[in-house]
């Protein structure tokens, strides 16, 4: 008899844990992610991470490149499984096996990099996989008519029969929300959807999130901007090296509070000393259009010795489009390029190495790195001729290089024959910069230098940048993030539309002041 | 009632056995990586033994020269394809471009007293022979040249390109062996001192190996030095890896390409001078799907169509490893009609667990 109480008891213990574990009656969480814990050989990615959100709030995920933040979402969505922990959707457990799976399930997820068939026109994406059928034809009335309707209620403005090319960006964000609620989704997870957006569609693009809200969906959004977080968040959670650090809800954080535990200490300096002395005239470009891409025109500007020159603008606004132009992989329909007081003309990469500049691309892993090569024959690959015996490539200096670049660079790496694919980003861009430098240019154009790189090696990058440009090499870098461009920039170059829009001093110029040149032709 | 005994003790031993956990995970990992690495020269030592067993002779000297010497025949047509596949392409006018030097080599290189002799002013002043072998290295470059131009230039695919190729090439062939009083028939009466040289053999220890296998040394060593210590074969992996990433870093990625092709134009040249007098009597259908058991050999020896990847030590092992299996279907008496399922399923599987090795684990 004993016997069987304590086992009762033991059930109800059980029972009752259990549904507190779940969120109770009052369902207080929508999908609750517990304990999530995942590693890949050699490290481990997520340890024992908690992500509980709540029906009608953004949950903000934050923390560094690395923090563990696209596992975290992979493993909701069945990319990967979790080795630990389990996962809750309105208080039923849940494990999905595919991202297929989820998104039926009501987990829906608007990636960063959009994954449509472009060819395709916008009701064939919504419906992708589940057209409406009668018989074996799809009914393409229905499938009209209820992209129609849901693009109504989310105050979308974009015509169902348009192929998915020919809308921007954010029509293509829009439409991948709108699938999102077309299949009824619970939750919606926004990875960076801000990067490429103006501010009038940022605008937009809240006013649909607020609406989500009211419908009673989970939203969760992962962003690297700390004013936006604050903005529209109501709950955020903070990871950091695959941990969880905190869930606080968001009215009472601070962006310092915020980099202080997605970094684990305060950051004060978020930029090296300026030791750099900019003088004398370098390089000028003058009046430079380009050939195919006809809204990028009459670009002038000059660069001193010695200076670091940023290029701002928005997604589109041509700053790419200026530095291949200049590099010679663009081309270009007029212009002049002036270096050293001697005109000159980069047909191709080849010349313009030779005439002693670099690029670093903005895509590193299309344009970039050799994935499946070393990190000798990365180093190396612009630099092969140096290395050339009449007939055959010495190996020794080679190694030597690549030796120089891994140790003055600081590249964490097991050693010169590691994959280079095997590298984190932060790593591979130094590589990059450590095979450009081998070629000793004089003038580096850098393109989103410290794209998808932890803030602890974004550091790293600045403080190279400006020890090259102390012993006289100069910069042009393109970049987004405006903090970084008035962090270590002497002037900045404003292009909007193709256009120069101005160029500002960065001492004196604010993040205002470049935001509305980017706009003025707009 | 011993809850607080087990509580002081767990932490410990609770340590304890993960540290011992991981490490046996640690070594099982490590066991099936090998498994995994090495899988295909596994299989291949156990597939020796197993038909070792079944017919001991598969392992006498006769048998083994007899399999070196087919693979050193099927080796140069392997390492041009394999510079190709490196680039994520692919040829199919190898076979088609082997034949046509082959009945070039075959036509210039004939006996005086040959009845059908094409060039009847060759009787008297017989070409040299190293002449030969020079004419049609460039042929084969030729043809070469006009699959990259096609593939470099206007950015075709080089599976549509040589597939035209191959028709082109067909057609002369089918041309050529109509000059003089050959009329169409197969090109044949070859000089002995040629076939000597190619075929003859030469007696090391007492066994006889023929020269064809020291050529393919040759060639073998060469193109590793290619591949492995020239600019050139460097551009060549960076361009098969990443062609966008090659252009910044300054590599011309028309000059790669064409170079490449031109090479296995001129190897598919040098394999055809080799089959004028390994076959002896050639026509228009020598040479005929010679690519498609070279794209296999290198596929098989790891050269991945992905781009950047691949070894000449994997070409090698994979030609040599067709003509194994080819050797054993002989052996074993297997049917002729079911050869081809096997091979095809062997082709499968080694590509299969190549595969294995860059499946990203989940």
């Amino acid at each position: 008899m004993m016997l069987l109480i304590q086992k009762f008891d033991r059930n109800i213990d059980f029972w009752i844990n259990e549904y507190d574990r779940i969120g109770g009656l009052t369902m207080e969480y929508i999908l609750k992610m517990e304990g999530i814990s995942k590693s890949f050989p050699g490290v481990k990615a997520l340890d024992k991470v908690n992500l509980f959100v709540r029906p009608g709030s953004v949950h903000s995920l934050m923390g560094e490149n690395g923090a563990g933040k696209s596992t975290l979402m992979k493993c909701l969505f069945g990319i990967y499984f979790e080795d630990e922990g389990e996962i809750f959707l309105e208080g039923k457990k849940v494990k999905f096996s595919s991202s297929r799976q989820a998104l039926t399930s009501g987990v829906a997820m608007v990636q960063q990099e959009l994954n449509q068939a472009v060819k395709r026109n916008v009701m064939d994406n919504v419906w992708l996989g589940r057209y409406p059928k009668i018989g074996p034809m799809v009914d393409h009335k229905k499938m009209y008519h209820d992209t129609l309707e849901i693009f109504k209620t989310l105050e979308i403005t974009v015509d169902p029969k348009e192929t998915m090319s020919n809308l921007s960006v954010s029509q293509r964000q829009m439409v991948e929300i709108a699938k999102a609620v077309s299949y009824d989704a619970k939750v919606i997870a926004f990875d960076e959807p801000t990067s490429s957006l103006t501010d009038k569609e940022i605008e937009h693009l809240f006013s649909i999130i607020d609406k989500l809200k009211k419908k009673g969906c989970g939203i969760i959004y992962i962003s690297h901007k700390m004013d936006e977080i604050l903005r529209i968040s109501d709950d955020v959670t903070i990871m950091r090296d695959g941990k969880w650090i905190s869930t606080t809800p968001a009215k009472d954080l601070t962006i310092n509070s915020i980099i202080k535990q997605m970094v684990g200490r305060s950051l004060d300096n978020r930029f090296p000393d300026k030791t750099n002395k900019p003088e004398g005239k370098i390089l000028e470009v003058k009046n430079f259009s380009a050939l195919y891409k006809n809204h990028i025109e009459d670009v002038s500007f000059d660069l001193k010795k010695g200076e670091i020159l940023g290029l701002a603008g928005l997604v589109g606004a041509g700053r790419t489009e200026v530095l291949e132009m200049i590099f010679g992989i663009t081309s270009k329909k007029s212009g002049d390029l002036i270096l050293n007081g001697k005109k000159i003309d980069n047909k191709n990469s080849r010349q313009a190495i030779k005439n002693g500049f670099a690029l670093l691309t903005e895509e590193r892993r299309a344009t970039g790195i050799f994935g499946v090569l070393n990190i000798l024959e990365n180093t190396t690959v612009s630099n092969l001729k140096s290395y050339q015996n009449k007939v055959y490539l010495k190996h020794d200096p080679m190694k030597e290089d690549t030796k120089w670049v891994i140790d003055s660079m600081r590249v964490k790496t097991p050693g010169q024959h590691t994959k280079i694919g095997s590298l984190s980003g932060g790593n591979q861009q130094k590589v990059i910069i450590g095979r450009w430098l081998l070629t000793k240019p004089e003038v580096l154009l850098l393109d989103e230098p410290t794209r998808g790189i932890d803030v602890g090696a974004k550091y790293e990058i600045y403080q190279l940048m400006i020890n090259l440009a102390s012993t006289g090499k100069s910069i042009i870098m393109a970049s987004s993030e405006m903090p970084e461009l008035l962090g270590i920039c002497d002037r900045i170059l404003v292009m909007s539309n193709g256009r120069v829009a101005g160029i500002v001093d960065a001492k004196t110029t604010t993040q205002e002041e470049l935001m509305s040149l980017s706009a003025k032709y707009m | 009632m011993n809850k607080p005994n087990e509580t002081i003790k767990a932490p410990l031993s609770e340590q304890e056995i993960l540290a011992k956990k991981e490490l046996k995970e640690q070594r099982k990992r490590d066991i099936s990586e090998f498994i995994i690495n090495y899988s295909l020269y596994i299989l291949l030592v156990g597939f020796i033994i197993f038909v070792t067993i079944m017919r001991p002779r598969f392992i006498s000297i006769n048998s083994i020269v007899n399999i070196i010497t087919q693979t050193a025949f099927r080796l140069p047509i392997a390492l041009g394809v394999g510079g190709i596949i490196v680039l994520t392409g692919t040829d199919l006018s190898a076979g088609r471009i082997i034949g046509l030097t082959a009945i070039i080599t075959a036509s210039l290189l004939q006996r005086g007293d040959y009845p059908n002799i094409m060039y009847e002013g060759l009787a008297d002043n017989p070409m040299p022979i190293l002449l030969v072998l020079l004419i049609v290295v460039i042929v084969g470059g030729i043809f070469g040249a006009f699959n990259g131009f096609f593939v470099a230039k206007f950015k075709l695919h080089p599976f549509i390109v040589t597939l035209s190729t191959q028709l082109i090439v067909y057609a002369i062939s089918l041309q050529y062996i109509q000059l003089g009083k050959n009329n169409g028939q197969p090109v044949g009466g070859l000089r002995q001192d040629f076939s000597d040289k190619i075929i003859g053999s030469v007696s090391i220890f007492g066994i006889n190996i023929q020269y064809l296998v020291f050529y393919a040394i040759i060639l073998v060593a060469l193109m590793w030095f290619i591949w492995n210590k020239t600019v050139i074969g460097k551009n060549m992996y960076a361009v098969g890896c990443n062609p966008e990433a090659a252009n910044v870093s300054g590599i011309s990625v028309f000059k790669t390409i064409m170079t490449v092709f031109i090479m296995a134009g001129m190897l598919y040249g040098v394999n055809g001078f080799f089959t004028s007098a390994y076959v002896g009597s050639n026509n228009a259908a020598t040479g005929v799907n010679f690519e498609l058991d070279a794209i296999a050999a290198c596929v098989i020896g790891g050269v991945s169509f992905s781009g950047g990847v691949g070894k000449i030590k994997g070409v090698v092992i994979g030609v040599f490893l067709l003509q194994l299996i080819t050797a054993s279907f002989i052996f074993l008496g297997v049917d002729a009609n079911l050869q081809y399922a096997i091979k095809g399923l062997v082709i499968l599987l080694a590509t299969s667990i190549d595969m294995r090795k860059y499946l990203v684990r989940k």
